[in-house]
């Protein structure tokens, strides 16, 4: 051994004793999932063949919104034999929650824009969970006063202070505020828009979009260029707009089709001219609405499940998993499988499948940073109050959502959701980057970047924690949205039908739900119980 | 002092170098200084902790043993008296001058109130108890012992008598607390500079402590004109009227100020009572409503932690429960303590039949359940923060609901119509919007203005028309009255104030901008 090696490695080793020794900060935490050595191990392919096939009408694989919608959709047309499996220990993928003693909190989504009255699946949804009440006169759906978000809704800290809101009035110049206006009317435009059969250019889920070419161009560019084009050069409407792509897709501007970067906005408006549509929402987040359908699904989850390969067999599909929790082998024999994970791991499990659709290499998977924050109380603060986003303007993160605001309680100790995407042009470097990062790391990046606005948050936090996202939402790349082949990932694959938000090319609950429902309306008219589309 | 060296007694009297009948005039000053240093923290003591008896008693015994105690160090002191005379009177006038300014701080900011309290109270004891015997022996070689002794005690004792004439009846009234002990603490650094003057023959080149003295003096004006830069002046300032209670609890910032013959108490800075008309207010609260459930058992109280409401819910022979949920136990607390609080509040609280929960109202109302009430009276501060502004939206008024009788009633405080005319209607509209019945009514409350309320319940009812008799403000006749609203206070269209718009928040302070 050389002598400089001698002194690297002791360094090394001393290295962690010494942090040990002098914790860098005053509170404990650690990485949480996702399970990234078990969901790796299906690229290994190695995994030997079970002795019994168990026989079931639908298998599911993939826990998530998609997973638990298909689900939800056969449970309700009374088709009882089916199976979900999850990977992960809890069922709800980006949108799982998790609780501790000062509260629930989520672990990624944690909103839904009020569904407008066209949006039949998730208004079903809501009418379930309690939150749909009614309709109003005009046939507008009534939801639950404590499910819509608390006013006041966000913040952004600029200059050394809060303000109300995230577009930033203070200072602001007269060409600031006609862009400004400029761009909504833009998005009053397309809001305003219907194509010759009558369906709006942008809507939720994506699937009610028009599909005519005026509309379509819109992804031939990136939002950055489209904006270019019109002379939008603000910088507060280029952060605003940029902070929407960063927020709903983890890709900044130059990265997002334009189509997407329209969508955020046109979709959300109840009409041209309007506000926006009030957002939903719940302590635990979008987990409220995943622990409804796991309800739903009962002790038909198992979780801590892994399929490792799915193949043609004789009448159906044999699907072989691996059973974390009990260290076992699981076959199954399924008439239909429903694959309601990634295209990435589609790809290694599904035998044939990357061979046949070499689109799906096309998709690309921003990572995302998620921690969640425990404080014994509220820091002091100047400038507006604590909302329920909080952003500041400055810096990679988006900011955090306080998990107690819809629960009402104003005073005392909370829970933060801070969110990061990785939004790098290359996702596969800033995926390397982040699963190099430790929990000393994570905690760093997160306590640097709330210390402008809380220079003094390290003596409020009692725990934090961590989440590092992988593949957290797909990124919606000027050209994948409206691209043929990418469009037919959704079509089934034999007898393999597929659901994920991914397909839809836009991370949200609700093109989960939509793709979960789609696919399990093609395996309900398959198997020959056909019904009214929930759709 | 049979044992006094023969020295002290033999000596023939030296040249009369110093002004003995100024110096005489000293003691009645220092004297009077050290009697107010002791009134003004016995006084502030038993403002803030409450039992005068006790605080009195335990200041008096601590200041007096810390003469004592000074007396006895005196005999350390042996060179340089005349300077060591002057620079205790600089300390003094630090420590004492700066008595009650550093005990209120203490008191807002710190949880060891007592502990400064009574090291203030002994490290002025012991500077006074040093001043006297310290003076005697400068003077002793100019007047005849018996002479000093029956000259300095006389002058001690009506100055003594001289303070504590001037401190009730015109220093508290007319200067408060504050001002007092900054005032006699520079008349402590004037007795010093003048004394540098008295003195001159024992003190040599006197312009290095002139100067000190000067320096002193200056950081007492300083305090007393510039009191506003602490937190406590700033307050004085807008208050108008003298601090006599200030705390920062973890939710707010609690003042009771006192003057013009009353006493008034406010949170966050906005006046919640003041005691010479506070009866109209909490008349008007509780007893329409129970003008129509005069039969009321069980009675809930949101808010009112000053115990005022339930003062005048208790006169109702029929409660026999009271709940009153309000965040604050530092609120509930000086309720039940404070002396003047509790003198009004009648020790409401204290009450058998009062149970008080601390817990911000609306968390409380959603996550508990229980037996129904027959009444529910919600007196919260106006609606100026979110914070605040939940708790009179639709959302609030259901859940209140749901821990309603059928028959049960509701009056809600809800600022004045005429000062806050669309916020005030908008919380009637928000409560109409929950599913009441709601029926305003207002009445002249001097100190506030015109205020408002709204009685409402979830079943029709008819304008309450009887009222408890033996009240001071309300009778059956002018009951009725209130509910009728004249023009320039009438309905205004506004919205519905919700959790996810929280439009009463935006309104209230648009409304209350133009009167301040």
């Amino acid at each position: 051994m050389k002598r400089r090696d001698f002194l690297a490695a002791t360094a090394a080793s001393a290295l962690p004793l010494a942090c040990r020794r002098q914790p860098e900060f005053p509170f404990p935490g650690e990485l949480v999932g996702p399970d990234l050595p078990t969901g790796h191990w299906v690229r290994g392919g190695l995994f030997p063949e079970p002795d019994h096939y168990e026989p079931v009408s639908v298998l599911i694989v993939g826990g998530g919104v998609a997973g638990l919608s298909a689900a939800w959709r056969l449970a309700g047309a009374g088709l009882d034999d089916f199976r979900v499996l999850e990977l992960e220990a809890v069922p709800g993928g980006t949108s799982r929650a998790a609780q501790n003693h000062v509260s629930p909190y989520p672990w990624a989504a944690h909103y839904l824009p009020v569904p407008d009255r066209g949006n039949h699946a998730v208004l079903r949804l809501l009418k379930e969970c309690g939150v749909l009440q009614g309709f109003d006169a005009r046939g507008e759906p009534l939801f639950a006063e404590e499910a819509t978000v608390r006013s006041p809704e966000e913040r952004l800290f600029a200059y050394g202070q809060w303000w109300e809101g995230l577009y930033l009035r203070a200072g602001s110049s007269p060409e600031d505020e006609r862009q400004y206006h400029a761009f909504f009317q833009e998005v009053d435009h397309w809001a305003a828009y219907k194509d010759a059969k009558g369906r709006p250019a942008f809507s939720i889920p994506r699937s009610r979009c028009s599909d005519a070419p005026e509309a379509r161009a819109l992804d031939g560019l990136s939002f950055g260029a489209w904006l270019e084009a019109r002379g939008l050069d603000s910088p507060r409407l280029r952060w605003l707009l940029d902070y929407a792509c960063r927020d709903d897709y983890g890709s900044r501007l130059d990265t997002t089709s334009a189509w997407a970067g329209l969508f955020y906005f046109a979709a959300r408006k109840q009409g041209p001219g309007e506000d926006s549509r009030p957002l939903l929402t719940w302590p635990s987040g979008n987990g409220f609405l995943v622990e409804h359908l796991r309800r739903v699904v009962g002790d038909r989850l198992s979780c801590h499940t892994l399929a490792t390969a799915i193949r043609s067999g004789k009448d159906g599909l044999l699907v072989t998993t691996w059973d974390g929790l009990n260290q076992r082998r699981r076959g199954f024999h399924a008439r239909r499988v429903i694959f309601a994970g990634p295209q990435h791991v589609a790809r290694h499990v599904i035998e044939g499948l990357s061979a046949a659709r070499p689109a799906s290499t096309r998709i690309r998977n921003a990572p995302w940073l998620v921690a969640n924050l425990t404080l014994r109380a509220r820091p002091p603060e100047s400038g507006f109050p604590l909302a329920w986003d909080n952003v500041p303007r400055d810096g990679e993160a988006l900011g955090y959502v306080v998990a107690t605001h819809q629960s009402l309680r104003d005073h005392g100790p909370t829970v933060w959701t801070w969110y990061r995407p990785f939004a790098g042009p290359d996702c596969d470097a800033e995926r390397a980057r982040l699963r190099a990062m430790d929990w000393p790391a994570c905690a760093r990046m997160v306590m640097e970047d709330l210390r402008p606005a809380h220079p003094d948050l390290e003596k409020l936090v009692t725990r934090l924690d961590v989440m590092r996202w992988g593949h957290a939402m797909v990124r919606p790349a000027p050209g994948l949205l409206w691209d043929r082949e990418f469009l037919a990932l959704s079509q089934p694959f034999g007898s393999i039908h597929f659901a994920h938000t991914e397909l839809s090319g836009l991370a949200l609950f609700e093109e989960a739900q939509d793709h979960g429902l789609r696919a399990a309306e093609e395996v309900l008219a398959a198997l020959g119980r056909p019904g009214l589309s929930w759709r | 002092m049979g044992e006094a060296p023969p020295a002290e007694k033999e000596a023939p009297l030296a040249q009369p170098t110093l002004k003995a009948p100024l110096l005489f005039i000293s003691v009645l000053l220092i004297a009077s200084c050290g009697l107010i240093y002791e009134l003004v923290a016995g006084t502030l003591s038993s403002y803030l902790l409450g039992d005068s008896v006790t605080q009195f008693s335990t200041v008096i015994g601590v200041y007096l043993s810390a003469m004592g105690l000074g007396s006895w160090l005196s005999k350390f002191l042996n060179r340089d008296l005349a300077r060591r005379f002057v620079d205790l009177e600089l300390a003094v006038a630090l420590v004492g001058g700066f008595s009650a300014p550093i005990l209120f701080q203490a008191f807002a900011h710190t949880h060891a109130f007592r502990v400064v309290l009574y090291s203030v109270v002994m490290a002025v004891g012991t500077l006074v108890g040093l001043e006297i015997p310290i003076l005697m022996r400068i003077l002793k070689d100019q007047v005849r012992f018996k002479d000093l002794v029956a000259g300095v005690l006389t002058l001690d004792y009506i100055g003594a008598l001289f303070a504590s004439l001037l401190f009730p009846l015109l220093l508290m009234p007319k200067l408060g607390l504050v001002r007092t002990s900054l005032l006699f603490g520079l008349l402590n650094a004037a007795v010093g500079l003048w004394s540098t003057h008295l003195l001159k023959s024992q003190l040599g080149t006197t312009t290095w402590i002139r100067f000190r003295c000067l320096a002193v003096m200056a950081l007492l004006a300083l305090g007393l004109a510039f009191a506003g830069k602490f937190t406590l002046a700033v307050e004085e300032e807008i208050f108008s009227d003298e601090i006599v209670y200030a705390r920062d609890s973890d939710y707010q910032r609690i003042v009771l100020t006192r003057g013009r013959g009353s006493f008034q108490l406010f949170l966050n800075g906005n006046l919640q009572f003041s005691s010479a008309d506070e009866y109209r207010y909490h008349e008007a609260l509780v007893h329409p409503a129970f003008g129509l459930r005069p039969d009321a058992r069980r009675v809930l109280v949101c808010g009112g932690g000053d115990g005022l409401a339930v003062r005048e819910i208790l006169k109702h022979p029929s409660v026999q429960e009271v709940v009153l949920v309000d965040l604050d136990p530092a609120m509930t607390d000086m309720a039940r303590s404070q002396p003047m609080v509790r003198q009004l509040n009648g020790a409401a609280l204290a009450d058998p039949r009062v149970q008080v929960v601390n817990a911000d109202a609306m968390v409380w109302l959603q996550e508990t359940s229980g037996a129904p009430f027959d009444l529910a009276f919600v007196d919260f501060p106006d609606p100026n923060t979110y914070a605040l502004g939940k708790l009179y939206t639709s959302r609030f008024y259901r859940l209140l609901q749901r821990r309603l009788a059928e028959d049960g009633m509701i009056t809600v405080q809800s600022t004045s119509p005429l000062m806050a005319r669309q916020s005030f209607w908008c919380i009637t509209a928000t409560m109409e919007a929950s599913g009441l019945k709601v029926r305003p009514f207002h009445l002249a409350v001097p100190s506030f203005g015109v205020w408002g309320f709204a009685l409402a319940s979830r079943q029709d009812f008819e304008v309450p028309n009887r009222v408890l008799p033996g009240l001071r403000h309300l009778s059956d006749a002018s009951t009725a009255a209130m509910f009728a609203f004249p023009k320039d206070m009438d309905r205004v269209p506004v919205q519905v104030n919700r959790l996810d718009n929280q439009v009463l928040v935006h309104l209230y302070t648009r409304e209350w901008r133009r009167w301040s």
